[in-house]
């Protein structure tokens, strides 16, 4: 059992509630159902169902804090997992910075489940990997991909009757499409929130696009050039710089946002004023769960506006000890952009770099958000609005900051999940045109 | 790879490191050292083999895993978490009609493990219309039925919770009192409690320890708004919790006033001049960017040997099967057969998963194949790869080399990274004497920033503390470096390796690989070493 219905889940969850003699009681339900397929060299190589739940209960003895889990849901487990966390709470150290089970909360649903991907077969599955695989056997190309999906449910309740359940699912596909001859390689990938939003055929048409466009790379000197980051090449650099909107790291003095002799940088313009930056769980487009880790409503919340920081990350303990509002974890990240196509923005560029997706980045210097990374699958040297040849991938050193700052136009944003590793945050994206782009060596990897 | 920082766990970022956030279910510590009963899991396991069979499996295993964790999490003064989670289940693989299938639950009974091992069998039967080349699998003998155990001291489950925050909450108190503006330290232990059974007839119970001690100290400038990080030098290590004890024989003087740590840590110490020295960065002057000899100590090198050699040499990537995510290899098959340099005839890295106190040393893989050694690169030559039982055959050889791994009941094993060391010189050398012959270099300790492309070819890599090394001596303490590297030349430039009395092992709980990601432990020894003519670049930058 990994799904629950919400009036199996609310009477699990009521009854631990109940069965708690502490001053507090909070239990977390989260069940679910993932299935894959992966795909390498033109064959199927792993597939699988996993199907996993388990409730938690964390208690309060006044500062002290137990938790103990069980993912068993009779009444003799239930009363186990209570008494096991009480336990464990009475043993605990205090915890100062210890913030009480939150009152009784409002959410409002979010249309984060869609029944189609909740019912995907395994036989789907095997027919979208025989779909990549085909066209690639057809054409001396080698498809090597993933396809992922879940159907989940997120439920809780505590002793001051706050309560909430909702179901989420997800659909995640990455294509990498290879020349037998290793000289040149694509990538597609496609996170959707229906099945019927997702094509296969589609999908791997851009992949073996991009794979024989990118054969016989010429190598360019490292520099400073003017790019076009595809939004999957973007959006892992744009995760990590949202990840120091935190304000404790601020106000304490080791975030970018620090100011000078003391506090945090809220309300300076820090980038392009074209550059905006919002949370939102009931987005159209990337709809999440109405709520954070800790149960706290996630709201419509501007990060940056028209290049001004507009607000910080509170925990509830850090807004409590400078009198601000806490926030919400946000579950998604959402740029605004404009109306062109990444084509539509090569047609307007006289010369400069288009990169399809980034890979391995990581922090140098948290100072400025300092960035290593390579590009990867398909990067192009475009002139006179055209893509005239494609050229070897480079390692860049760049700060989102500064890239953010050199913002030429911004195009129409699309959705991504994971980026291919490089991000895990569900976000909206635009492809960017950017000046003045970080190259600093070249990689000899195809 | 090895996945990208902490932050999701802990909120303190040691950057590098990831873990599943708090992986499997919550429990009580008391229920840390209860064992499965052995019964029930020979049971569970002729159950899922027998239905695997009657659902037309030609070779199925189980693996009942029991999978626990603690963590200890502290800043400055304050605990902010102590969590003990469990995640249990069966994960049943099959074989039919030549194609794999799998599937797992967390239903220990036998009308759960049957189901598994049905639904295992009609997945690989959904699977076999895409599949054009059936599995080959590499003869295994049975082995009956065998135990084997990670060789520690002290159980750390069992030592008590409050002598694990007075260690912590010390080494915080004394890192605040050296200078440090914040610490962060946690305690990360590890046991997996596994059991493995095959059509092949080999029923393996296995016991494995892991213990990871990190720290975080910061030094800030608020005037300037400046900061800078020291993590810590202690090493994730598949020992008990004996590893913490701080002995004097675990520690290693160095040139600059490093101290480093073999086979005991003492955290306190460490703090101590993890503060002193994030201090000092403030005000270090910033490298100007060049060619320089570098010398590394293995808390750093052990991070360039994982990127530039152990994954390179992984086979799955050689051939492609990772080609979506963790990426291909530079050293192809063409290379085995001219006899690749890979490096100098200095270098010497081999492969082994039976090194006491590494983190990937156990008795048997996940597909029942006992452990052993053997050479990748043999005197700067590529001499071999790292196979499994489904893919040896492609490299001529009859036998798996044992490194097959699941880093859950749940998820699907794979070849994974053994640890991959580099052998000691075998003439004297201290690493004082190596840095005396070294005129215009940097001497460089602990890991920093890392990043490598998709073939291993382009790497950068930086560091925690960084010294000027001039005319043969450590001067000062410098700042903003990082090296740019590409592998093959990387290596050739390796001119001395010193003796086997400065061996260490570095590693990570979470080197990442493969769809649906999965996590794995691995180490790596070396002794310092010196590479020549390095390229250089200073990081620095300014917001304005």
């Amino acid at each position: 059992m990994s799904n629950f219905a919400e009036q199996d889940a609310r009477a699990i969850l009521e009854k631990a509630v109940a069965l708690s003699k502490a001053d507090e009681c909070t239990a977390r339900l989260a069940g679910a159902v993932n299935g894959n397929v992966r795909f390498a060299l033109n064959n199927v190589t792993t597939s699988g169902v996993v199907s996993d739940a388990s409730l938690e209960v964390q208690v309060a003895y006044g500062k002290r804090v137990g938790i103990a889990t069980i993912n068993q849901f009779d009444d003799d487990a239930l009363t186990r997992t209570v008494h096991r966390a009480e336990e464990l709470a009475k043993l605990a150290p205090e915890n100062e910075e210890f913030m009480p089970a939150l009152e009784k909360q409002s959410y409002k649903p979010t249309p984060s489940y869609d029944e189609s991907v909740a019912a995907i077969t395994p036989e789907y599955r095997a027919t979208v990997a025989a779909q990549s695989i085909a066209p690639c056997r057809a054409d001396r190309l080698v498809a090597a991909g993933f396809l992922t999906d879940s159907a989940s449910l997120s439920a809780f309740a505590n002793s001051n009757g706050n309560f909430g359940y909702q179901r989420a699912t997800d659909l995640d596909y990455t294509c990498t499409v290879r020349t037998a001859d290793g000289s040149g390689s694509g990538w597609v990938g496609r996170n959707v929130r229906s099945v019927a939003q997702f094509d296969a055929d589609a999908a791997m048409r851009t992949g073996i696009e991009k794979a024989k466009g990118s054969a016989g790379a010429k190598a360019l000197e490292p520099g400073k050039y003017t790019v076009i980051l595809e939004p999957a090449a973007a959006a892992g650099l744009l995760e990590r710089m949202m990840d120091a909107f935190d304000a404790r790291e601020a106000d304490e003095g080791r975030s970018f946002l620090t100011k000078k002799g003391g506090g945090n940088r809220l309300g300076e313009k820090l980038f392009d004023e074209r550059v905006s930056i919002h949370a939102g769980p009931a987005d159209v487009d990337v709809p999440v769960l109405p709520w954070d880790g800790e149960g706290l409503p996630r709201e419509q919340i501007p990060y940056v506006d028209k290049g001004r920081v507009a607000n910080l990350q509170y925990s509830r303990y850090w807004a409590k000890m400078n009198k601000a509002k806490a926030t919400a974890m946000p579950g998604n990240i959402i740029m605004a952009g404009g109306t062109k196509s990444t084509d539509e923005l090569v047609k307007s560029t006289q010369r400069g770099v288009l990169v399809t997706r980034t890979w391995y980045i990581r922090m140098v210097d948290p100072q400025v958000v300092l960035l290593t990374g390579l590009t990867r699958d398909g990067v192009f040297y475009i002139e006179d609005g055209e893509i005239k040849y494609p050229i070897k991938n480079f390692r860049f050193n760049e700060s989102p900051v500064i890239m953010l700052n050199n913002v030429e136009e911004l195009g129409r944003p699309i959705r991504l999940g994971g980026a291919g590793g490089e991000s895990t945050t569900l976000m909206m994206v635009p492809p960017m045109k950017l000046r003045d782009f970080t190259f600093t060596s070249l990689s000899d990897a195809v | 790879m090895l996945r990208r920082d902490f932050l999701t766990l802990t909120g303190i970022g040691l950057g590098g490191l990831i873990a599943p956030p708090f992986f499997g279910r919550t429990i009580a510590a008391e229920e840390l050292s209860s064992r499965l009963d052995m019964a029930l899991k020979k049971r569970l396991a002729g159950t899922a083999l027998d239905a695997a069979s009657k659902s037309g499996a030609s070779y199925c295993d189980v693996r009942i895993g029991r999978y626990l964790q603690q963590f200890v999490i502290t800043r400055e003064d304050k605990v902010e978490n102590v969590v003990n989670t469990e995640s249990t289940g069966v994960g049943v693989r099959v074989l039919v009609k030549g194609t794999w299938g799998f599937a797992a639950t967390s239903e220990l009974t036998d009308a759960g493990v049957a189901g598994a091992a049905r639904q295992a069998a009609t997945i690989a039967k959904a699977n076999a219309k895409a599949q054009f080349e059936p599995v080959q699998l590499a003869k295994v003998r049975g082995v009956g039925e065998v135990s084997w155990a990670t060789p520690i001291r002290k159980n750390a489950v069992e030592v008590p919770l409050k002598e694990k925050v007075a260690l912590l909450l010390d080494a915080n108190a004394a890192a605040l009192a050296a200078g440090a503006n914040y610490v962060s330290s946690i305690l990360f232990l590890v046991n997996e409690q596994k059991y493995f059974a095959s059509t092949d007839g080999s029923y393996i119970d296995q016991d494995l320890h892991r213990v990871w001690p990190m720290l975080k100290v910061t030094a800030i400038d608020q005037k300037s708004g400046k900061f800078r990080n020291r993590e810590g030098l202690g090493a994730p290590m598949g020992m008990g919790y004996e590893y913490l004890d701080g002995a004097a024989s675990g520690k290693v003087h160095l040139p600059g006033g490093v101290i480093a740590y073999g086979k005991s840590y003492d955290m306190r110490e460490d703090a101590i001049a993890a503060a002193r020295q994030a201090r000092e960065k403030l005000t270090a002057p910033s490298v100007t960017p060049g060619k320089y000899d570098l010398v590394l100590d293995p808390s750093h090198l052990w991070l360039t040997i994982h990127e530039s050699v152990g994954h390179p040499t992984e086979l799955d990537r050689v051939l492609g099967y990772e080609a979506n995510y963790a990426g291909t290899s530079f050293a192809t098959l063409d290379k085995l057969k001219s006899k690749f340099r890979y490096g100098s005839e200095k270098v010497t890295l081999f492969a082994d998963r039976t090194q006491a106190g590494s983190l990937s040393a156990v008795g048997y893989d996940d597909e029942g194949v006992k452990t052993q050694r053997w050479d990748l690169i043999k005197d700067g030559i590529l001499v071999n790869y790292q196979a499994i039982r489904d893919q040896v055959h492609i490299l001529g050889q009859e036998e798996s080399h044992g490194c097959c791994h699941a880093d859950s009941w749940s998820s699907v094993q794979f070849q994974r990274m053994p640890n991959v060391s580099l052998e000691p010189g075998t003439r004297p050398l201290k690493v004082a004497d190596m840095i005396a012959g070294v005129e215009n270099g940097i001497y460089i300790v602990g890991d920093g920033s890392f990043s490598i492309d998709q073939q291993r070819y382009n790497a950068q890599f930086g560091g925690q503390v960084f010294f000027e090394i001039k005319d043969g001596k450590v001067t000062t303490m410098i700042e903003d470096v990082a090296y740019q590297m590409r592998t093959p030349e990387f290596w050739n430039s390796c001119v001395a390796v010193c003796d086997a009395g400065d061996y260490r092992l570095g590693g990570s709980f979470f080197d990442g690989k493969g769809q649906p990601g999965q996590s794995s432990p691995v180490s790596h020894g070396t002794s310092t070493a010196r590479f020549n003519g390095a390229n250089v670049i200073n990081t620095a930058r300014s917001l304005g």
